[in-house]
């Protein structure tokens, strides 16, 4: 199948039109295009080499203030034209819904800032030169230590991906970016136990990819210091979570100030617009226009320019991040946030959304620790957004008298995020963006680890 | 090369012949390569939201495409078309095919012929996606009231129901050509309590692999909101939960989301072949006290873990995992049996034709043992009673793995007493199930909510458990 941009733009505008001639009052479509490569070399050998182009078309329609949604790979017209008029009828059968509808018309703009979301450098890499950089990847962790006899690969990952966005009030837009990763996941073998880690560096442009050895070399290291974990002493301790463990104490926050979980009353931070709700060290921001990041993007899947967002200010939650819908019902300015679900209907979504760094450096916080736990790793589900209650499986070295000592792992970490946002004392300066949510180093006082 | 060719989407809508599957097969193959398969799907969803009293919104998706994979060895090719047409079907067999670089050898094609499916375990007379709109949205409406009848601590409810109806044709060079439609439904109600600003939610959905049908008795919409109710403002006085090791006894059915976790992530073939599961050489090993016996059975009539044929094309069946305790063997695909010498146990899933296939479970518990549940609680001085689970994860090279309890209560002198707060549980697979001291005649699998991750990849699957009691494991919670 080939058809360029162009062809994509008149899809997304035709579409558009159909909702309306089959009796939608508003509608929109959005297309995306996406071109993936991907390839894990494994012990040496190419394991897995998959290339694909997809597209899909996710139509919502508006029939006055009822609404349903639709998405379909399949983009032949009879499809397509049948889609739309089922979409329709839907929504006829849906109830109204006074905070229904697209974003107000006088939100949309026609010129948009090149954020560097595209690098053709891209381009100028071969297959052969992408597998290589997956075989680097792992040689370089495997020659790392003699007890790395195992692994699960060294993997390169590429995606070209073009969105384009067109409502019945006539918005158009459209914009392509490029991203990238290398990985590598090691696994040692000591006395018959085994240990994984991994490490990846991922970019939308390839000159800010990690070296493939550099790559390798910290997932070889990652692995190396959980050799001969075991559990502690149940226990009140610090503990200082790594940016990559602390942007998952991001991700729970922006599920807690996401505009559909307010309204439904279901985040620990509903009524607290306003009020301080984490510590005077902590500033939280939704950033749409970071240059070339990760969760950048133009406009959102709706339309609505993209924006920074300050949520927590010195501690003061500042703002909910809002889809037009959420930003209606709560009586409230859209934020940039809609997002669209795989089924085509609007949800709300992180840009690039991250902590503030500060000025302490990772070791000086670990320096300034007397007893706790350094964590690199957290598995499992356990988190209450409803009300904070957190608990947690995790893995990481035990901290004495600011150092770091033995490997931990079998443990549970557990607290409420009330009081963790509350009792930050020590943030790094070691902002990690690997992802759209992001963080440094993150100290909190005092949670129970349970353990033995 | 003749094909009575099934009545399915992709003939007679997408116009596929079997002159065509040849000629893919053909191409796929065209560079060496020991094995090449086509994946054909056609998938159409549907969702209804029901919330703040009335239906918000519905969706409908339509998902098509074919997947053509080549293996080479112990190397996998992959690529995939969402476009039927014979020419884009050729580029992704010729992409695919590049994984082997060899002499094209005609005679790796078997000519293909219609192979009879082993099991039918959900025809349906009425698919899921040729019914209207409007029972399901009577059933989501009659799961509000229901839930908001519960209690008027009750503030938010909301009712979601999905389908799914996939016809999927598979093709090999090995000459299986199978098909199958299978349908998918599940009903969702979330409910959040509020008491003097206190707010907790509770959670309860059901379904299986059958049409409305399946939403009766147990799965009756008003008991599955009740259900959520009654767990939301159970919260509401929900004391900390303890902290560190102790006794814990697991009620049935769903929190059979321990054995998924603790052993079956580790039992599939491709950590095993690789070496990279805490479980690798243990087989005819002791891994769990003799009381225990667990499988996985992807032959129950209309469960959610349930499939007549995996999606390689290969029959699904009652594999034993672990029997009185010695582990028995691993969840094959065919790449893992091929490289393993192994007997394929019809394992081999993947989410949509976008993916490639790996060894999955389909629904995976506990056989029924001797104790009576009464007895099991009333045998526990001190410890947890967990009967509710969120999520769990493992790591199946260290064996670490964790399970989130969402209700559970403590356990006095061989009584339930008071519910305790969310709290993840934490221990070890290869040893977890030598704890087990007593498993209790009351099996029970759960109401057909399995969501299944691993490698990117999500795929339906059931859990079962009779009520155990486990000796020791560390609970995380806040109460030391």
């Amino acid at each position: 199948m080939s058809s360029g941009s162009d062809n994509l733009r008149e899809l997304a505008q035709e579409v558009v039109r159909e909702a309306r001639n089959a009796g939608a009052s508003e509608a929109d479509a959005l297309i995306l295009e996406e071109e993936a490569f991907s390839v894990t070399v494994r012990l040496g050998e190419v394991e897995t080499l998959k290339e694909s182009i997809s597209r899909t078309l996710r139509l919502r329609v508006f029939d006055g203030k009822r609404t349903a949604a639709s998405q379909t790979s399949d983009l032949t017209p009879a499809v397509v034209r049948q889609l739309v008029a089922e979409t329709v009828e839907m929504a006829r059968r849906t109830s109204e819904d006074p905070s229904s509808g697209l974003p107000d018309a006088s939100l949309f703009a026609s010129t948009f800032p090149d954020l560097e979301l595209l690098d053709p450098e891209w381009d100028a890499l071969s297959p052969a030169d992408r597998i290589a950089m997956a075989r680097r990847a792992e040689a370089a962790a495997m020659a790392a230590d003699p007890s790395i006899v195992n692994s699960e690969g060294g993997s390169f990952d590429y995606s070209r991906s073009r969105t384009v966005l067109a409502n019945t009030f006539g918005f158009l837009g459209d914009y392509a970016g490029t991203a990238g990763s290398i990985s590598a996941v090691p696994i040692t073998q000591t006395d018959g136990a085994m240990q994984r880690d991994y490490w990846f560096s991922t970019s939308r442009r390839v000159s800010q990819l990690e070296s493939p050895e550099a790559v390798g070399r910290r997932a070889a290291e990652r692995a190396l210091r959980r050799v001969g974990a075991r559990k502690v002493k149940t226990c009140e301790a610090a503990i200082v979570f790594d940016p990559l463990t602390a942007r998952g104490l991001m991700g729970h926050l922006f599920q807690a100030v996401a505009g559909d979980a307010i309204y439904r009353r279901g985040s620990f931070l509903v009524d607290r617009l306003g009020s301080p709700v984490a510590a005077p060290s902590i500033s939280v921001l939704d950033n749409a226009l970071l240059k070339g990041g990760l969760g950048s993007s133009p406009f959102d899947d709706e339309g609505v320019p993209s924006q920074t967002t300050r949520v927590i200010d010195r501690g003061t939650l500042g703002n909910y991040l809002h889809s037009a819908y959420t930003a209606r019902k709560l009586g409230s300015r859209p934020t940039g946030n809609g997002a669209r679900t795989g089924a085509g209907s609007m949800t709300v979504g992180p840009s690039n959304f991250y902590l503030e760094p500060g000025t302490h450096s990772p070791d000086e916080i670990i320096a300034n620790t007397k007893s706790g736990l350094y964590v690199f790793e957290m598995i499992g589900s356990g988190v209450n957004l409803v009300n904070g209650d957190y608990s947690r499986g995790a893995a990481g070295l035990w901290i004495e008298n600011g150092k770091l000592t033995y490997p931990v792992h079998e443990i549970t970490i557990s607290g409420n995020l009330k009081e963790m946002l509350q009792s930050v004392d020590m943030i790094g300066n070691d902002l990690l963006f690997m992802g759209n949510i992001a963080s440094p180093t993150v100290r909190i006082p005092r949670m129970v680890i349970s353990g033995e | 090369m003749v094909i009575n060719a099934p009545p399915s989407v992709f003939t007679a809508t997408y116009g596929v012949t079997p002159a065509d599957l040849e000629s893919y097969l053909a191409e796929a193959l065209s560079r060496g390569g020991d094995y090449a398969d086509l994946y054909f799907e056609h998938r159409v969803n549907h969702s209804i939201v029901f919330e703040e009293q009335i239906v918000k919104t519905a969706t409908k998706s339509v998902n098509v495409g074919v997947g053509v994979r080549v293996l080479s060895g112990e190397k996998t090719g992959y690529a995939y078309s969402e476009d039927l047409s014979r020419a884009s079907i050729l580029k992704a067999a010729r992409t695919a095919a590049f994984i082997a670089s060899a002499a094209p050898d005609g005679s790796k094609i078997k000519e293909p012929g219609p192979v009879a499916r082993e099991h039918d375990l959900y025809s349906a007379p009425i698919l899921p996606n040729e019914l209207g709109v409007d029972r399901k949205i009577a059933m989501l409406e009659e799961a509000n009231l229901a839930a908001r009848a519960y209690s008027d601590k009750i503030r938010h409810v909301q009712a979601s129901y999905v389908d799914e109806t996939k016809q999927i044709l598979i093709v090999t060079s090995e000459g299986r050509y199978v098909w199958d439609v299978q349908p998918m439904v599940r009903l969702n109600v979330l409910c959040i309590a509020e008491e003097n600003g206190n707010r907790q939610s509770g959670y309860q959905g059901g379904g299986g692999r059958r049409s409305l049908d399946v939403f009766s008795g147990d799965l009756d919409p008003k008991a599955i909101a009740r259900e959520a109710a009654r767990q939301a403002v159970l919260q509401l006085s929900a004391v900390d939960a303890p902290a560190g090791p102790m006794e814990v006894v697991l009620a049935p059915g769903w929190p059979g989301i321990l054995l998924h976790e603790a052993i079956g992530h580790g039992l599939e073939a491709d950590f095993n072949r690789k070496k990279t599961s805490a479980f690798a050489g243990l087989v005819g090993q002791k891994v769990a006290s003799e009381l225990c016996t667990v499988v996985d059975d992807g032959t129950i009539p209309f469960r959610r873990g349930s499939l007549n044929m995996d999606d390689e094309g290969n029959p699904t069946r009652n594999t034993v995992l672990i029997e009185k305790g010695v582990l028995q063997g691993y969840l094959q695909d065919s790449l893992s049996a091929r490289a393993m010498g192994a007997e394929l146990t019809g394992n081999g899933r993947r989410q949509s034709y976008d993916h490639i296939p790996m060894p999955r479970m389909t629904n995976t518990f506990m056989m029924a043992g001797e104790s009576a549940p009464e007895d099991i609680i009333k045998s526990v001085k001190k410890g947890l009673y967990a009967v509710h689970f969120g999520g769990g994860q493992v790591d199946i090279t260290s064996g670490k793995f964790v399970f989130s309890a969402s209700e559970a209560y403590l356990i006095e002198d061989g009584h339930i007493t008071a519910p305790v707060k969310g709290a993840t549980l934490i221990g070890d697979g290869p040893t977890v199930l030598r704890q087990v001291t007593m498993v209790g005649n009351d099996l029970q699998l759960d109401r057909g909510v399995g969501i299944c991750g691993k490698e990117g990849q999500t795929v339906p699957v059931s859990v079962g458990l009779p009520t155990i009691k486990i000796r020791e494991i560390t609970v995380g919670g806040t109460e030391k």
